[in-house]
């Protein structure tokens, strides 16, 4: 297993520039997320990890070692496709042991190595049959048998439970968090499913048009997003946006919204040349009656323990979620308070998030030891 | 199963439909087969009954034109047959019957051995040249691509043979008139640019997954492909393979043009079989007829490659 580490990669195809100057360290032994809509450039920096793609400019290390211009076979790593990539003309066995044949292990190495590996993915029942009949979960775990079997240096991921349908990618989910705790090896995840990133990830880097728009913990990019971009894209329902003009000096902690006085973390710099918007998560709202900021509600969606309610206001539509016993009535009015020390906000043009005392607190207790 | 029927249902035809559908195929195949029919037929005939007029559906079989295929003889005197020792064959006794002796064999054979050298020689050549340029315009940045598709697709847009003149004068230059490679290089030439075509069509199904797993499993490009690409294009290079060999084997207009004595081929060599008093019409059938088995026996055991789907349910698309 090994750190990996990606310094300025830059990718481009003609006049396209697919990576745009990205950076990241994966540590060993970390389960990694790229996460971001397609076209944002993860596929293109996973194939460049694995050596399918060869950058533009920018340097690879793997474990140390730059392998930046070294050839796929040459990285010792594995990876796992989103159409699996099994091969049609084998059976299961001989999918699973295809990289051990390329590195010349013995026979009997190859045998006892592959029952292994379907004895930990648990398809060591399906070992002699056609990967063609298999269903896709199985199909699923063939490919990341075929992955484990050489214990490689690193595992690379292409939305692999992307073809998978949505209840049986809920236990893949789990299957492979718990696979990787099992085996301790580095992983680098690409996906366009802000769960699936959420759920397995130590760390994400959320890119979007070829640049990493922030790196962080599931925790740190939902609590305290650098852009609007990951607001927007991380959470459902998506983070509202209440745009707002208004000049705000360092050391400010309230912003004035249509006369209403909304608490805000503490600004450490000074905003307002442009629009301003604030950035609030829909589990941040409540109605009260006294609610600063008014509107009345346009409808709700009932969720079992919660709901979502939405409030047309004067700066658009708020989500806000809410217990599900509470009634709320069309057209009714309300006010909105908002939980001050957890608020965003944002610059409108740049989308860049304004610094503020939020972003100097620690973050919630992490999830995955 | 009473349940709705529409146009487009998939539901079992009605009879009728059934009945009329049998008919049209059994009169189609009466129609193609009885050509075929009627040539096994007078490979079994005698030369009168097989040019008797009205003609004989029905006669005594005999092996004299498969004899005649495979012999010359010469007409002796009665004196001189009766001189000889009994005859050792059947050949010999049906040529003896008719006051002739067995000179020696025919040319059959060696013109037989020359089309199955040349045919699946020029096929062998096509498929595998036609194979690999095929993945690397389906796979590789190969400048002018789409111009160098239409050039090797518009050497087909005439028929061969209008270019035999040219051809002719050039093969006489580089004295390629009358060789197996001569013949194997020109119907090569003529057949690439449908094996491009074709095969390229099935590489492009070939999801490049496949291969790039390979590489990352620690296998070379070419590896690659021998192991993970090549098995699962074979029904495509089987059908590339099958149409290949049906037009070298076929091939009649440049064999008689480029092709006299020791690179002839079959084609031009059977419809010339003379006999006494003109065409040896049954060992002309029978040459046709056993001129006929190597494309079917190719055809017939290939044929579950062209079937089977081997990519299907392997990969989700």
């Amino acid at each position: 297993m090994a750190e990996i580490r990606i310094e300025n990669l830059v990718k481009q195809f003609g006049g396209f520039a697919a990576v745009r100057g990205t950076s990241f360290t994966i540590a060993d032994g970390e389960f990694f997320c790229l996460l971001g809509p397609s076209g944002c450039g993860k596929t293109t920096t996973l194939r460049m990890i694995a050596g399918l793609e060869l950058p533009t400019s920018g340097t690879i290390s793997l474990g140390g070692e730059d392998v930046t211009f070294r050839r796929a076979r040459e990285r010792d790593i594995a990876m796992v496709f989103q159409l699996f990539a099994l091969y049609p003309h084998m059976n299961v066995r001989r999918n699973i042991a295809f990289p051990l044949v390329s590195m010349g292990v013995p026979k009997a190495e190859i045998k006892r190595r592959v029952e292994e590996a379907a004895r930990i993915l648990r398809i060591d029942h399906l070992i002699d049959r056609p990967v063609s009949g298999l269903s896709s979960g199985d199909r699923q775990r063939v490919a990341l048998g075929r992955a484990i079997v050489r214990e490689p240096k690193a595992f690379l991921m292409d939305e692999p439970l992307g073809a998978l349908d949505a209840e049986f990618r809920h236990i893949m989910c789990g299957e492979l968090r718990a696979l990787h705790d099992r085996l301790k090896a580095t992983t680098v995840f690409v996906t366009h499913d802000q769960l699936e990133a959420m759920s397995m990830a130590d760390k994400i880097a959320v890119m979007n048009r070829g640049v990493v728009e922030q790196l962080g913990t599931p925790q740190e990019i939902y609590d305290r997003p650098a852009s609007m971009f990951v607001a927007d894209f991380i959470g459902s329902p998506a983070m509202n946006f209440i745009r707002f003009e208004g000049r705000l000096a360092a050391g400010a902690s309230s912003v004035r919204i249509d006369g209403a006085e909304i608490g805000v973390p503490q600004l450490r710099e000074d905003a307002g040349a442009n629009e301003l918007v604030l950035g609030v998560r829909p589990e941040q709202v409540t109605l009260t009656a006294e609610g600063g900021l008014r509107g009345e509600v346009f409808g709700a969606e009932y969720l079992g323990t919660t709901q979502i309610i939405t409030i047309t206001t004067a700066h658009g539509m708020v989500k806000a979620r809410a217990p599900a016993a509470v009634r709320v009535a069309r057209a009714e009015p309300v006010g909105l308070s908002f939980r001050a020390d957890r608020l965003s906000l944002f610059d409108a043009a740049s989308g860049r998030a304004i610094r503020t005392a939020l972003y100097e607190q620690p973050a919630r207790g992490g999830r995955h030891g | 199963m009473t349940g709705l029927v529409s146009a487009h249902s998939v539901v079992d035809p009605s009879p009728l439909t059934k009945r009329i559908a049998a008919i049209v195929v059994i009169a189609y195949a009466l129609i193609t087969l009885v050509p075929l029919l009627w040539i096994v037929m007078t490979g079994f005939k005698s030369p009168s009954d097989a040019i008797a007029y009205p003609p004989k559906l029905v006669a005594e079989p005999t092996l004299e034109g498969y004899c005649n295929l495979f012999t010359t003889r010469s007409r002796q005197a009665p004196e001189y047959m009766a001189k000889l020792p009994p005859a050792s064959g059947l050949c010999d006794r049906i040529s003896r019957d008719r006051n002739m002796v067995i000179a020696g064999p025919s040319n059959y054979i060696p013109r037989y051995v020359n089309s199955l050298v040349i045919a699946f020689g020029s096929t062998a050549l096509s498929v595998v040249l036609g194979t690999l340029a095929a993945y690397a315009f389906s796979r590789f940045k190969v400048p002018l691509k789409d111009d160098l598709m239409f050039f090797i697709l518009s050497t087909r847009m005439m028929p061969p043979i209008a270019v035999a003149i040219p051809i002719y004068l050039m093969y006489r230059e580089l004295g390629l008139s009358d060789t197996k490679l001569g013949m194997i290089l020109l119907y090569t030439s003529v057949n690439i640019s449908l094996a491009v075509w074709l095969l390229k069509g099935f590489m492009d199904e070939i999801p490049r997954e496949y291969e790039d797993a390979a590489m990352v499993d620690g296998y070379t490009r070419l590896q690659a492909f021998f192991k993970v690409v090549l098995p699962q294009a074979t029904t495509g290079i089987v059908a590339t393979a099958i149409f290949c060999l049906i037009f070298a084997w076929n091939e009649y207009a440049f064999a008689v043009l480029l092709t006299s004595g020791t690179a002839q081929t079959a084609p031009p060599f059977i419809p010339i079989i003379i006999g006494e008093g003109g065409q040896d019409w049954p060992a002309v059938a029978a040459g046709t007829t056993l001129f006929l088995i190597p494309i079917v026996v190719f055809t017939v055991l290939l044929r579950k490659h062209l079937l089977r789907g081997i990519t299907f349910g392997a990969v989700r698309k």
